[in-house]
């Protein structure tokens, strides 16, 4: 048994209306690479704010032991002091700056507030070579490639002589031989008796790298297993990370699809700005009128990227692929012409996404669909009114009237108003991304009710969904993602948790 | 009772913009010994005060949009110096002029719009860029020097009267357009009522509507009356009404004015609702073009002359009334009413200061803090009333280094757009 290096104890975390953590213990050993795995909303990400001061001492429940003593983080700083560094997901490096510059920023190797550039460049030096980057120091962050600038992170925690490195999914953004070169530093770092925390969801990688491997699920510890005893497959984590209860209940509902309404076919997807990224490959799907499909995958999969790129190619660079809707060829280059085709897309993201904060509700309502309620480009106020109103009372959405400005409403009202706006343009094919996170449970069945009345009038819906229950209790059929590609097909009777999320994890798996 | 408080609650920002309007006039009339309000004043009050309205009611649209144009005062001498050398040099006739004028702005508009919505260069250093360009060309077409004067025709659009129909003491025409338009005013409100009680929608009470009602047609009237005892209405005046009332309706109840409404209130939201976000901002700087020009045509033509320093300030005068009036640095808020009331408040200010013989370095200052009191009062009622604006901080300030502190746990990334 190696001594511990690090103890968390029973810890809570609370925010306004969600638990996130529940009772989370977690035991790392000197000088080890420690995975852990979760679903995506399983509390990885708020264990390790908790642990590096993001949430300072006081704001969660239960202990953290470091080296055997109590820590009382108040802030990133007190954890850094402690040897304790974390990395994002969104790296933060300043594009502008040099490499030597970004490592020691905040840390400056300075005197008196002059920087000593000698010393700062000569130890940068060193740092590089001890993550494998063989770059000048001088050389701006903005010219490195992804991978480069995840090692110019982990350079800037060593500058800060981390003994514990904390790293968020950091090969999610990463292609594959630099995930395998970010891989092989873990474990050399290892040797040099750094402890590493790797958040990921790529079972792949875990088996490969870790000693130790944790599961959470509903902010809850579920297991621990140790590589070395041979415990550790991919069978055994993913029976830990899903067996989430069914404890939502999903309204009942006779299913009735009818012929194929909406196609996809080789979609493929760059992105937006990083070149020789391939963000959706060759995923094709189908759906029927009539029907909700699901489409499952873990953070970073490409799902929200696939339907938004479908949505008039909203996001990232269309490289090629082709839509057939009731069996014809459609062409769609823009969001009006989806729009006029008949999708609609509810983003996951309503803040940024969906809604006008400070617009009233009814002006959210119409906005897709002004058409419906103007004449040669001139609104009729009272029948917009009337119309804004009636989809207002449709979709429950609780508020005095449709003049009350959208970003007072709540969570779960906001997305009602966003379901609304989309309900107005009366589409042929919705896809719902993430309709129900972030929402209470009440206003979550009232969504799932509207969701399985659209199926009823016969329209198509494509749910995109982290929640595995929910797309078991609510869809036909089930797609999963996995890297960009349709990973497999799976029918609602044999659909359960442990057949999805070998799909979700796995690279490339025949379907079925 | 309640009723009023709902109406005072709905729309206290436009309220608190005419109350502080009144009491700025009601100060300076008290100030003034009365020469506030004198007829020949406030005929004067709305020539003086007419290009920069009409600038302010463009600068509106172009700040609700979410961006800023710093070039209209360019424009302003551009498009004037291009006139008086068509009118004078060239000798073309006036009706000639005034449209390829207006042209002339709008393609310069098109211009500063394609930099900023296509090319996404943001509009700060566009429109910077276009105040130096035209500065820079109006001395080029001018030769530095003053071109005038101009011809009669033109210079009406700046210093003439609407003439009368019949020779009278008074204005007739002017009293009977006021007895007009404050019926057609009261006409349309209750059209709205009617139809909105026809949907089953709820109105005001009747006593309510036929007191605003009384109240518009007292202003109007009484506003008439003032005109007609001097030379009744300027022929900008005119303009000005008519830009009033056709750039409220498009803001209020077209598609084109919901979507400028949309795309400065969420940009990316606005894509994503099939608004073609980035024709929306070109079109936008189009009008301001075209705008600008027809101030530049009347400043031009109040002076009866094009100068090469014609315009200089216009720029900030029209953008500190759209802020006045009740504009956001974010984009996304404000009204064409608002601007008017802005730009107002500006000018009477202007006006009643040097009526009490107030200094124009003193009247700087206090147009400057006056500025900032009514945006810090803004954002405190902002503050105050209701819950904060979550998650979104576009007032730009301090938003970069926060940590993420109490946000829901795991977010997935947002797809970058």
């Amino acid at each position: 048994m190696r001594d511990t290096i690090l103890e968390m104890r029973a810890i809570g975390k609370e925010f306004p209306g969600v638990k996130a953590l529940e009772d989370v213990s977690l035991r790392v050993g000197r000088g080890e690479v420690h995975a852990l795995m979760g679903e995506n909303g399983a509390g990885k990400s708020t264990l390790m704010k908790v642990l590096s001061g993001v949430y300072p001492h006081g704001s969660y429940s239960g202990e953290i032991l470091v080296d055997g003593a109590p820590a009382a983080f108040r802030g990133v700083r007190d954890s850094e002091a402690a040897g304790i560094a974390i990395i994002h997901q969104e790296l933060a490096l300043v594009p502008q700056l040099s490499i030597a510059e970004n490592i020691f920023l905040g840390n400056e190797r300075a005197r008196r507030g002059v920087v000593d550039w000698g010393r700062t460049f000569g130890q940068a030096r060193g740092l590089l070579e001890r993550v494998g980057l063989d770059q000048d120091p001088s050389v701006p962050v903005s010219d490195l490639g992804v991978g480069q600038q995840q090692l110019v992170e982990i350079a800037k925690a060593l500058s800060k002589d981390v003994r514990l490195l904390i790293l968020d999914e950091p090969t999610s953004a990463l292609n594959e031989t630099d995930s395998a070169n970010l891989l092989d530093l873990l474990r050399e770092l290892r040797g040099q008796g750094i402890t590493a925390i790797l958040i990921s969801h790529k079972l792949g990688e875990i088996t490969r790298v870790a000693d130790t491997v944790t599961v959470l699920r509903d902010g809850r510890t579920i297991e621990t297993l140790d590589t070395a005893s041979g415990e550790v497959t991919e069978d055994r984590i993913i029976r830990g990370m899903v067996g989430r209860d069914m404890d939502h209940r999903y309204p009942e509902r006779e299913s009735r699809p009818g012929r194929v309404l909406f196609e996809v076919v080789d979609w493929t997807v760059d992105h937006p700005s990083q070149l020789d990224r391939r963000v959706v490959d060759g995923a094709s799907l189908s759906v029927r009128g009539g029907e909700i499909v699901g489409l499952a995958g873990l953070m970073g999969a490409g799902r929200t990227e696939f339907a938004m790129s479908v949505f008039g190619r909203s996001y990232g660079r269309y490289v090629s692929g082709s839509l057939r809707k009731g069996g014809r060829p459609v062409r769609i280059r823009d969001v009006s012409e989806a729009i006029a085709h008949g999708i609609a897309y509810v983003p996951e993201d309503r803040k940024e996404l969906g809604l006008l904060l400070d617009d009233d509700i009814l002006r959210n309502i119409t906005l897709a669909g002004l058409d419906r309620v103007s004449r040669n480009g001139v609104i009729d106020p009272a029948r917009e009114a009337v119309r804004a109103d009636d989809a207002r009372r449709r979709m429950r959405v609780k508020s005095r009237d449709v003049f009350q400005a959208a970003g007072q409403l709540s969570g779960g009202n906001q997305q009602k108003v966003v379901l609304g706006k989309w309900m107005f343009t009366e589409p042929d094919l919705l896809i719902l991304d993430e309709p129900t996170r972030g929402i209470d449970v009440g206003a979550k069945y009232e969504i799932y009710l509207i969701i399985q009345s659209l199926a009823r009038q016969g329209k198509g819906v494509l749910l995109i969904s982290s929640e595995l229950p929910e797309l078991i209790g609510m869809c036909d059929r089930v797609y999963t993602m996995n890297d960009g590609r349709i990973t497999g097909e799976v029918p609602r009777d044999r659909a359960d948790q442990e057949t999805l999320m070998r799909l979700m994890t796995t690279a490339r798996a025949g379907a079925r | 009772m309640s009723a009023v408080r709902d109406l005072l609650r709905g729309n206290a920002r436009q309220y608190g913009m005419v109350m502080a309007l009144l009491a700025i006039v009601v100060l300076f009339e008290i100030l003034t010994g009365g020469l506030l309000l004198r007829p020949l004043n406030i005929t004067n009050l709305i020539m003086q005060n007419s290009y920069v309205l009409i600038l302010a009611i463009g600068m509106m649209l172009v700040i609700i949009t979410g961006h800023i144009d710093l070039s209209v005062g360019s424009i302003v001498a551009f498009v004037g110096a291009l006139s008086a050398v068509m009118l004078t040099s060239w000798g073309l006739p006036v009706w000639a002029v005034v449209p390829a004028a207006l042209l002339a702005g709008a393609l310069i508009g098109a211009w500063q719009g394609f930099w900023v919505a296509y090319v996404r260069i943001p509009s700060f250093i566009v429109t910077l860029a276009g105040m130096l360009i035209f500065r820079g060309a109006t001395m080029v077409v001018l030769g530095g020097e003053s071109v005038g004067p101009l011809p009669d025709s033109l210079r009406a659009l700046g210093s003439g009267y609407v003439p009368d129909v019949v020779d009278a003491e008074v204005h007739v025409l002017t009293l009977l357009l006021g007895a007009l338009s404050s019926a057609a005013l009261v006409w349309s409100q209750w059209r709205g009522r009617v139809r909105s009680a026809g949907h089953g929608l709820p109105v005001s009470s009747r006593g309510l509507f036929w007191a605003r009602a009384a109240a518009t047609a007292v202003v109007v009237n009484a506003f008439a009356c003032v005109l007609a005892v001097h030379n009744g209405i300027p022929v900008v005046g005119v303009l000005l009404v008519a830009l009033i009332v056709v750039f409220s309706f498009v803001m209020n109840t077209t598609v084109a004015g919901r979507h400028v409404y949309a795309v400065g209130g969420n940009e990316k939201a606005a894509m994503l609702s099939g608004v073609k976000t980035r024709q929306t901002t070109f079109w936008v700087f189009v009008t301001m073009g075209a705008l600008s020009a027809l101030a530049g045509l009347v400043f031009m033509a109040r002076l009866n002359a094009a100068t090469p320093r014609a315009g200089t300030m216009f720029e900030l005068d029209a953008i500190a009334a759209a802020f006045i009036g009740g504009a956001s640095a974010a984009g996304g808020v404000g009204t064409v009413i608002g601007a008017v009331v802005g730009a107002l408040v500006m000018g009477v200010m202007n006006n009643g200061m040097s009526l009490i013989g107030l200094g124009v370095d003193w009247q700087q200052g206090i147009k400057g803090l006056v500025l900032l009191a009514a945006v810090a009062f803004d954002i405190y009622n902002k503050n105050r009333v209701g819950p904060r604006r979550g998650g979104r901080d576009r007032s730009g300030a301090g938003g970069g280094g926060r940590l993420p502190a109490e946000e829901p746990p795991e977010r997935a990334p947002t797809a970058a757009m």
